[in-house]
C-alpha cells in the first residue's frame, strides 16, 4: 500500500523542494499516522548513521578537518619572541592587560577597529563564499561540522560502519553494548575536554596555564570555561549533530537566503536520473528508466540524513559526500559520473534543456561574487594599510569642561586637560609633549612647580603604557577661544625615533569685552 | 454536568462544555509545572517567615533570621570605613603642610576631598569649584583670605563672617552710598578710579578725582595701589578677577551697598580629617599657593630648612 503524503507543505525539512516528483516510496518518509490515531505535527528524531565513503570530497573534508583542528589545537603553543616586556605567546588575547597579540602584531583596546574589520571581513567572506560555492562553510569549515565529522569517525572506529551501528542501536543493552558505549563516550569526553582545554590557552600563557590547571591553581573561570566547553562539545558534537544544523543554527536560514540561481550547490539531476529503477529493471527496459539506480547510497552517506534527490533543502550542508557515493556507483554500473554534482540552478536548466553547462570558473565569476570579492579585498587592503602605517606613539586629549576655562588674576586664561601619552613599544621611551598654535601659551602638570611652566615638557613613558597627565595650559591676557593642538614626539633614538602624533583640541576663553 | 468524552482527533478528554459546537480539550498542566508552582508557594511561606516581609500598622514583621537590608548596608559601611581606617589615621596625624611628602596619602586626601566637596560645597561653589557671582572661584589664583593649604583649612574650619565663632574670617566694608559717606558723584568718581586700576577703562578727570577719594576712604583696607589686604579679606582691585562683576553698575552697587559674603564654619559640622581632605582638594585645583610664600612664622622657616 502506498502511504499517503499528509503534510506536503508543512514538513520543515522538505521546504524549498525542487524535485517534487521524487519517488515517494524512497523519499524521506514523513510520519504517517494510522487514520484514527492522533495527528502529530512533529517527526520523531531518528539517529543518522552515515556510511563510510571515500572520494575526492571526502578527502578534501579530511584535509579541512586536519588543517582546522590543527590550527585550533596548536596555535596557542606557538612561541614568539617579543623581548622582556611582552608575553612570548604568538597568539594571545590578554584580557587582564587588554592586549591582543598576534605574531608581530599587538592590538591595543583603542585599535579594536582591526578586530571589527576582521569580523566584517569574516562576514563579507561568508557572503563571498556562499555566493560563489554555496554553503561551503556549512559543509566543510563550520566547527559543528568538523567536530560532528570527528565524532562520526569515532563511532566508526568503536562501533563499526553504518549497518553495524544500526544493529547495535537496536540491540538490547548487554555487556558488549555497554562496553562499546562506555568506550565511545569516553573518547568523546577526551576529545571534548581537549577542545575546551585548547580554548582557554588562547587567553593565557599556554605552558603556565597547563601547569596551573593540573595543579589546581588556575583561575576559576578557566575551570568553568573548560567544563562548559567540554559539556557543549560532548553534547552538540556527540548527540545533537545534524539537529544543530537543522533546528538550532541560524546560518542555514541566512545562507540559503544568500544563494541564487548562480550559486554552486549540490544538485541531483533529476532529468537525468528519473524515473529511477534498479539495475535489473533498467536492463530489462533500457528506455524506460533514468540513470539513478535507486541504490540509496547518497542517503546512506549523508551526515544529516537527507535525500538529496528531493532537491535543495535546509538540511543539506553541501558537504558533497553524496557526490562521492553517487560517482562511485555510476562508475560501477558504467554510467557517466555527475548524476549528483555541484551545479548552479541556471546550469541545471541549461543542461536539462540539452545544452552544455558552462565551465565552473565562469559560474564563479558572476557579478555578485565579484562585488563581494571587491568589497572583501578593499577592506582587507585597508586593514593591511592601516596596520602597516599605524604609529606606536599615541596621544589622546580630553579638555576639562567644568569649568571650561579659568581667568587668572593677571588676566591670563587657564584651561586644563587630561592628556594620555601612549607608548606602544615594548620598551620605555622619552616623550615630548608640545603645544602647537597657541601663541605664548605654556603648560605645567600637577606633578611639577607652576613656575616651571614651559611650552614643551618631557616625560619617560614606561613600556606598553598610556601615561595620564593632568596638564594646565595658560595663555596670556587677551587670548580668545580657538582651536589648537598637542603633539607628542618620541625622543627615543633607537626605536621609532621622531615618531609623533598630534591631537586637535579647543582652548576656551572669556568673551572679549 | 455535561458529559465528558474523548475527542477522536486528538485522543484527549474534553472538559464537557460546548458552545456552538466548539469543545474545549482537557489538557492539564504538566505535572512538573504544578510541582514547581507548589514549590514556589512553599518557598514564599518560608520566605515570609524568615525575612521581614509582612506590612503591619507600625512597620513590618521582623523575620526570624534577623536580616535587614539596612543591616547589610550598615555592615558594608562599617567594612568600608574599616578599610579606610589606615588612611584616615595617617591623615589625622600628618600635618597638612607635610601631606605632599607622601604622594599616595596626598592622592587619597584629594580624592576624599573631591567626594566631600560634592556633598558639602557644590551648592555655592559649583560642581567644578568655579563658583559664580558672589561665590569665589576656587580654581583661580586669587584668594581673599590666602590660598596656601593652611589658610584654606582655616577658612574651612572657621568659615567667613560666622556669628558666634570668634575665630571666623571677618571683615566689613562700609556701605558708602547707603550710609551717606560718599555722594553719588563721588562714588562714580571712585568707580572710575577703581576701574583704571585693572585697565578696565582709561584714566580720566573723573578717575583723578576718584584717586583722592580712594586714598581717603578705601586705601586702609585695599591698599593705596588697590592690591587688597588678606588680613581684612579685602579683595585685590588691581587684578582681572571680580567676585561681584567688573561692570560700572556692579562696582557702583558694591560701593553703594557693600557686600557681605558668608561661608559656614565647617569645623562645627565636619570632622578634622574631612576638612583636611577638603583643603587638600581645593588646594589641588590649580590655583593653590605654596605655603612658603606666605609663611611669616619663622618657625615654619626653620621647619622647611632641613
Amino acid at each position: 500500500m502506498k502511504p499517503p503524503d499528509p503534510l506536503p507543505e508543512g514538513d520543515l525539512l522538505d521546504h524549498a523542494r525542487v524535485a517534487k516528483d521524487a519517488n515517494p516510496a524512497t523519499a524521506r518518509k514523513p510520519s504517517t499516522p494510522a487514520p484514527d490515531a492522533p495527528i502529530s505535527l512533529y517527526e520523531k528524531h531518528t539517529t543518522v548513521h552515515p556510511k563510510r565513503i571515500d572520494g575526492r570530497f571526502r578527502r578534501f573534508k579530511w584535509l579541512v578537518m586536519l588543517v582546522t583542528l590543527g590550527i585550533y589545537y596548536g596555535t596557542p603553543w606557538l612561541r614568539w619572541d617579543r623581548g622582556p616586556y611582552a608575553p612570548d605567546q604568538a597568539v594571545l588575547i590578554d584580557l587582564a592587560n587588554r592586549r591582543f597579540y598576534m605574531f608581530d602584531i599587538e592590538i591595543w583596546p583603542h585599535e579594536f577597529y582591526f578586530v571589527a574589520g576582521l569580523l566584517i571581513m569574516a562576514g563579507i567572506g561568508l557572503f563571498l563564499v556562499t555566493s560563489a560555492v554555496g554553503r561551503a562553510w556549512c559543509g566543510y569549515a563550520c566547527p559543528q561540522t568538523v567536530w560532528t565529522d570527528l565524532f562520526q569517525h569515532v563511532d566508526r572506529f568503536v562501533d563499526g560502519d553504518r549497518n553495524a551501528r544500526m544493529r547495535l542501536d537496536k540491540a538490547p543493552w548487554g555487556a558488549s553494548k555497554l562496553a562499546k558505549r562506555f568506550w565511545k563516550w569516553t573518547i568523546y569526553l577526551v576529545i571534548s575536554f581537549w577542545t575546551g582545554g585548547a580554548w582557554i590557552m588562547y587567553f593565557a600563557d599556554a605552558p603556565t596555564l597547563t601547569r596551573d590547571f593540573w595543579a589546581g591553581s588556575a583561575a576559576p573561570v578557566a575551570y568553568a570555561t573548560v567544563a562548559v566547553l567540554t559539556g557543549t562539545t560532548f553534547w552538540l558534537g556527540g548527540f545533537m549533530r545534524e539537529q544543530v544544523c537543522v533546528y538550532m543554527c541560524p546560518w542555514p536560514r541566512i545562507q540559503t537566503a544568500m544563494l541564487d540561481e548562480k550559486s554552486l550547490i549540490v544538485t541531483y539531476k533529476h532529468w537525468r536520473g528519473e524515473p529511477r529503477g534498479s539495475l535489473k529493471k533498467a536492463q530489462k527496459n533500457p528506455d524506460k528508466f533514468g540513470d539513478c539506480v535507486d541504490c540509496n547510497q547518497c542517503v546512506a552517506v549523508c551526515p544529516t540524513g537527507i535525500d538529496i534527490r528531493e532537491g535543495a533543502q535546509i538540511g543539506c550542508i553541501t558537504c558533497a559526500l553524496c557526490i562521492d557515493a553517487c560517482d562511485r556507483v555510476m562508475k560501477d554500473v558504467g554510467r557517466p559520473r555527475g548524476l549528483i554534482d555541484y551545479a548552479t540552478l541556471e546550469d541545471c536548466e541549461r543542461e536539462a534543456a540539452g545544452h552544455q553547462p558552462r565551465p565552473v570558473w565562469k559560474t564563479l565569476m558572476h557579478p555578485r561574487t565579484l562585488v563581494y570579492l571587491g568589497i572583501w579585498t578593499a577592506i582587507g587592503a585597508g586593514l593591511l594599510f592601516a596596520l602597516g602605517t599605524r604609529e606606536r606613539t599615541g596621544l589622546t586629549v580630553q579638555p576639562d569642561r567644568n569649568p571650561p576655562f579659568m581667568l587668572m588674576s593677571d588676566g591670563s586664561v587657564r584651561n586644563s586637560y587630561t592628556v594620555k601619552l601612549r607608548n606602544m613599544q615594548g620598551r620605555p621611551r622619552q616623550m615630548e609633549l608640545a603645544i602647537l598654535g597657541l601663541n605664548g601659551a605654556t603648560m605645567w602638570t600637577d606633578d611639577m612647580a607652576k613656575d616651571e611652566a614651559a611650552a614643551t615638557l618631557t616625560r619617560e613613558v614606561p613600556a606598553d603604557v598610556a601615561l595620564p597627565l593632568r596638564v594646565y595650559v595658560i595663555a596670556p591676557r587677551g587670548t580668545t577661544s580657538q582651536d589648537f593642538a598637542f603633539r607628542v614626539t618620541a625622543k627615543d633614538e633607537a626605536l621609532g625615533a621622531g615618531e609623533s602624533d598630534s591631537s586637535e583640541t579647543h582652548f576656551d576663553a572669556p568673551e572679549p569685552m | 454536568m455535561a458529559d465528558k468524552r474523548i475527542d477522536q482527533a486528538t485522543n484527549t478528554e474534553t472538559v464537557g462544555h460546548e458552545w456552538d459546537g466548539i469543545e474545549e480539550l482537557n489538557t492539564p498542566l504538566p505535572r512538573w509545572w504544578l510541582w514547581t508552582f507548589y514549590a514556589t508557594i512553599v518557598f514564599a511561606i518560608g520566605y515570609v517567615i524568615a525575612y521581614p516581609a509582612w506590612p503591619m500598622i507600625d512597620g513590618a514583621t521582623q523575620g526570624v533570621v534577623g536580616w535587614t537590608s539596612r543591616g547589610d548596608l550598615a555592615k558594608e559601611m562599617q567594612a568600608a570605613s574599616q578599610e579606610r581606617s589606615a588612611v584616615t589615621a595617617a591623615l589625622a596625624t600628618t600635618p597638612l603642610e607635610r601631606l605632599d611628602a607622601d604622594s599616595g596619602l596626598m592622592r587619597a586626601a584629594i580624592s576624599g576631598g573631591a567626594a566631600a566637596f560634592k556633598v558639602n560645597c557644590v551648592q555655592c561653589h559649583g560642581a567644578g569649584a568655579a563658583g559664580s557671582k558672589g561665590y569665589p572661584n576656587l580654581n583661580d589664583d586669587d584668594w581673599l583670605w590666602g590660598g596656601d593649604i593652611k589658610a584654606i583649612e582655616y577658612t574651612l574650619v572657621h568659615g567667613v563672617r560666622q556669628p558666634g565663632n570668634d575665630d571666623t574670617r571677618f571683615s566689613q566694608m562700609p556701605a558708602f552710598g547707603r550710609d551717606g559717606i560718599l555722594s553719588g558723584s563721588e562714588i562714580s568718581d571712585v568707580v572710575s578710579f577703581v576701574r583704571t586700576l585693572s585697565d578696565l577703562e582709561p584714566a580720566s578727570t573723573a578717575s583723578q578725582r576718584g584717586a583722592g577719594l580712594f586714598e581717603a576712604n578705601c586705601a586702609v583696607c585695599h591698599g593705596s595701589d588697590g592690591t587688597g589686604l588678606r588680613e581684612f579679606g579685602a579683595p585685590n582691585l588691581a587684578d582681572a578677577i571680580w567676585l561681584y562683576g567688573s561692570s560700572r553698575q556692579n562696582i557702583t552697587d558694591t560701593v553703594h551697598n557693600s557686600r557681605y559674603g558668608m561661608m559656614p564654619a565647617w569645623g562645627q559640622r565636619l570632622d578634622p580629617v574631612t576638612i583636611k581632605m577638603l583643603a587638600a582638594y581645593v588646594h589641588s585645583l590649580g590655583g593653590g599657593e605654596d605655603i612658603v610664600e606666605v609663611a611669616e612664622d619663622p618657625e615654619v622657616e626653620v621647619d622647611e630648612a632641613p
